[in-house]
């Protein structure tokens, strides 16, 4: 029997499947579970009531109000701005508001992807993309969100002028307005730290980034590895590897950056709640992003609920 | 493929005979695995069949793929029988200890005989906290209760509290704030001061050392220097030390209590900033160093949260009249629950102004004590240039130093930048009339308290670091030490070449030589 056992399990077609887990029981519902199990990967409005409770440990908790009302409005919103799937992404603490962040996105998730903001769960606005010129603008920015989205922060630059006589400064006040300041802060945290586990999305021969079918989450001792996670943004580390550490790598699996290259080391936090039976990676550059994956099933989702600041601390904090 | 024989040939139409070959090339099994195409395919569409998923052209792989995948899984494997036990069953058997019920008969006495249990209502506080979207998870909730209940069965408390989880980045520290009945911690106080005893006596034997070391080679110097005398630390039951705390990584886990806090360790608290890793026994590498290790700077962090961050509804807690004739003039330490209190309306407590929440623990000194200590030799400068920061910002005064008395309200505190210094809310949106009123602290984030009715309770849960705006940078290291002013005593002066060598030595030569005729003739005069 241990023959046949080894025997298989190097004989899985490596590039065309992940290398999922081993299991038992559950191998003959998979495929009729699929769709379901499908469409509750991530923080999704429609198992969003089950998943919250796996960041419930991190402090993250939706009062039943808001979760009666998300359940309601994010639907509408799915089916007003056509979304193949509407995800909860989090909330920005503002001092006098909050915002509810929730993300649409089309069948390729990686490229279209909107964003719309709340600050009742109930009335939905849709946030302008964040430019880069946005985004630059808005690092100057100091302080709490006000949670007033008119709100303008102001940053008073001091520019030496060009005439080259010395002491000749001007004053140069810039404006930045609170919604593209909020745009630009989920724009970073997206692409700073959204992880999904590795093998949980594939890319097509058509560039197509597409959620993948035939993953069945990771086994515990994958996911104890940072390696098993990867940034879900456009890879940038990857083009950097040598061809020889890109030649142990599946094209359709491999094709995003895993976040054990992050810098510094140790900027996440990886605990093992109820024993090993869920996985959480916390942030320590934005302190309250939240990443859980339940070892062995195809739950997994992040959620953030922060004040929305970077902590750049991080390099004394370690 | 033609391989029929030839009497079958002759009987059959071409299409038979096609069907036939195809068939068989179907059932020529697999060299590797035994296995043939054509079961594999009876068996994907029987399954497909059998099950009619959606979109089945779709997802036939996978299908396939499960179907091979399935004749391999034996019922009985040799290898999996033997069960493999799994953290997830560790810590589910820890847990398990705290769902069971007591000793039998023990139990059902205790619950007789105490009526008033120090343990708090904590799914109830909870209850409050999860309308307002803070908490830790329901389930979490009761493992924590259950903990808690362990800890008040162990030790005789008077008061259980829990106060907060503290996220760590391997572990995490749930702390339950508690006061011992009356003189019930004594044993424990006798045991510190032993320690306390032992060390000093370490220290003298040190210096005795250093001592009869001096003696045989005197050559070593010694440093005149000496530490400013040390801000003795406040006793338990008062001031920062107040309250004691317990700590467990995990419901279930034995609770350790933490340390009283030092002055010493508040201070430096202050000036770092450091992620907590969820072992006590972690050691603290900072500038400027940390004197103690994990375990003494999160007690340290709690004295400040509790300081700046507990609250109350304004008049829940009044000050105890004797006392207050007892100790006039000193700050009053001591307060009961006020037997008339009334709840206030909603709209007060959520009022922006924050008039109607006070503070109900005292505020940690710069000293680092709550009450003033005053030094021996009073070192001005040095506490000048410790005007920082404070959990509550005050002007700055002069000593002794003062912070606001206690059960002063919230809108004495000082402003966050340009941002008030807490967040009032409703816990409702919609149905305001029901609501409670939440506080959130925007200088400790994750700091929250909530009034309904008549209770109150406060809570943190966070990372256990302070809000600023401007990122926290580092205390410069002491100026360079100034060097030895250099004098002739000191200066190197350079060796004469051989030449001057000579002439000096002729020179002291011919010096010498009057004297010893002097010193001759000398003697001479003596003889006579």
């Amino acid at each position: 029997m241990i023959l046949i056992f080894v025997f298989y399990s190097g004989s899985v077609p490596a590039c065309l499947f992940p290398l999922a887990t081993l299991t038992n029981g559950g191998d003959e519902q998979l495929f009729i579970d699929t769709e379901k199990i499908f469409t509750s990967t991530k923080m999704e409005a429609a198992d969003l009531h089950l998943n919250i409770d796996y960041v419930g440990t991190s402090g993250t908790v939706l009062s039943p109000e808001q979760k009666a009302a998300l359940q309601t409005s994010l639907v509408i919103q799915q089916n007003r701005y056509k979304f193949h799937r509407i995800y909860f992404w989090g909330k920005i603490l503002g001092i006098k508001d909050d915002y509810f962040i929730a993300q649409g996105t089309q069948k390729d998730e990686m490229a279209e992807c909107k964003t719309l903001y709340s600050k009742d769960c109930v009335n939905w606005g849709l946030l302008p993309p964040a430019t880069k010129a946005m985004r630059e603008k808005s690092k100057l920015a100091k302080g709490r969100f006000t949670g007033d989205p008119s709100h303008e922060f102001e940053h008073v630059q001091t520019k030496k002028s060009a005439d080259g006589e010395e002491g000749h400064e001007e004053e140069e006040t810039i404006l930045i307005k609170e919604e593209d300041r909020l745009a630009s802060v989920i724009a970073e945290i997206d692409e700073d730290v959204k992880i999904v586990p590795r093998a949980s999305f594939i890319k097509t021969p058509t560039g197509e980034t597409l959620s993948n079918r035939c993953f069945e989450g990771l086994s515990v001792s994958e996911a104890a590895k940072l390696c098993s996670y990867m940034h879900f943004r456009e890879p940038k580390a990857l083009f950097e590897k040598t061809l020889l550490q890109k030649a142990n790598l599946d094209k359709s699996i491999d094709f995003l950056d895993t976040i054990e290259e992050d810098i510094p080391k140790g900027c996440w936090s990886l605990q093992f709640e109820r024993g090993s039976g869920l996985v959480t990676l916390r942030s320590l550059w934005w302190n309250g992003f939240v990443f859980f994956h339940v070892p062995g099933s195809r739950r997994f989702g992040h959620v953030y609920v922060g004040i929305g600041e970077k902590n750049l601390d991080l390099p004394f904090m370690l | 493929m033609t391989t029929t024989p030839a009497n079958t040939e002759l009987n059959m139409n071409p299409k038979d005979q096609q069907f036939i070959s195809a068939k068989s090339y179907l059932l020529t099994s697999s060299t590797d695995t035994g296995t043939n195409l054509y079961d594999h395919l009876s068996c994907v569409l029987a399954k497909v069949l059998d099950e009619r998923p959606e979109n089945a052209s779709d997802i036939i792989e996978d299908i396939s793929r499960d179907v091979k995948r399935s004749k391999f899984n034996s019922k009985v494997d040799t290898v999996q029988d033997k069960v493999d036990k799994s953290t997830e069953v560790a810590l589910a058997e820890i847990h398990h200890k705290l769902f069971s019920k007591g000793e039998g008969e023990d139990a059902d006495q205790d619950q007789d005989e105490e009526v008033e249990t120090p343990l708090p209502n904590l799914m109830d506080h909870f209850f409050y906290f999860e309308q307002a979207g803070i908490g830790l998870g329901r389930e979490e909730l009761v493992r924590i209760w259950l903990a808690l209940k362990d800890l008040v069965d162990r030790y005789p408390l008077q008061h259980v509290h829990f106060w907060g989880k503290i996220f760590g980045t391997e572990q995490n520290y749930y702390v339950a704030e508690v006061e011992y009945r009356e003189g019930n911690d004594e044993g424990d106080e006798e045991e510190e001061e032993e320690e306390a005893h032992a060390e000093e006596e370490t220290e003298k034997e040190g210096d005795e050392d250093g001592e009869e070391e001096e003696q045989q080679e005197d050559d070593t110097p010694k440093p005149d220097w000496k530490p400013p005398p040390e801000v003795p630390k406040e006793e338990n039951r008062s001031g920062a030390n107040k309250k004691t705390y317990f700590v467990c990584n995990d419901p279930g886990k034995p609770w350790i209590k933490l340390p009283p806090v030092t002055p010493a360790q508040i201070h430096i608290a202050r000036n770092i900033k450091k992620y907590f890793t969820g072992r006590l026994d972690a050691p603290i590498v900072s500038y400027p160093p940390f004197p103690g290790n994990e375990c003494n700077y999160l007690r340290a962090m709690i004295a400040r949260i509790s300081a700046g961050t507990h609250i109350s509804p304004l008049s829940f807690y009044i000050f105890d009249e004797e006392e207050e004739e007892e100790e006039e003039g000193g700050s009053r330490e001591n307060f009961i629950i006020n037997p008339e209190y009334e709840a206030h309306p909603m709209r007060d407590l959520v009022d922006q102004s924050l008039s109607h929440w006070v503070h109900h623990v005292q505020h940690i000194l710069p000293q680092g004590r709550c009450v003033w200590f005053p030094p021996a030799k009073p070192d001005q400068d040095e506490f000048e240039d410790e005007e920082e920061e404070e959990e509550r910002e005050e002007p700055d005064e002069p000593e002794p130093e003062r912070g606001p008395e206690l059960l002063t309200p919230l809108s004495e505190d000082a402003e966050v930048g340009d941002m008030p210094p807490w967040t009032p809310k409703l816990s409702y949106n919609l149905i305001p009339q029901y609501a409670c009123a939440v506080m959130r602290s925007n200088l400790w984030p994750g700091a929250y308290a909530f009034a309904a009715d008549k209770k109150f309770e406060n809570v943190y849960i966070g990372t256990g670091h302070k809000y600023s705006r401007d990122n926290y940078s580092p205390p410069e290291t002491t100026p360079i030490r100034e060097e030895f002013p250099s004098g002739a005593e000191i200066t190197e002066i350079e060796d004469p070449s051989v030449e001057e060598e000579r002439q000096i030595r002729k020179a002291q030569q011919e010096a010498v030589e009057p004297e010893e005729m002097e010193e001759a003739e000398e003697e001479e005069e003596e003889d006579d």
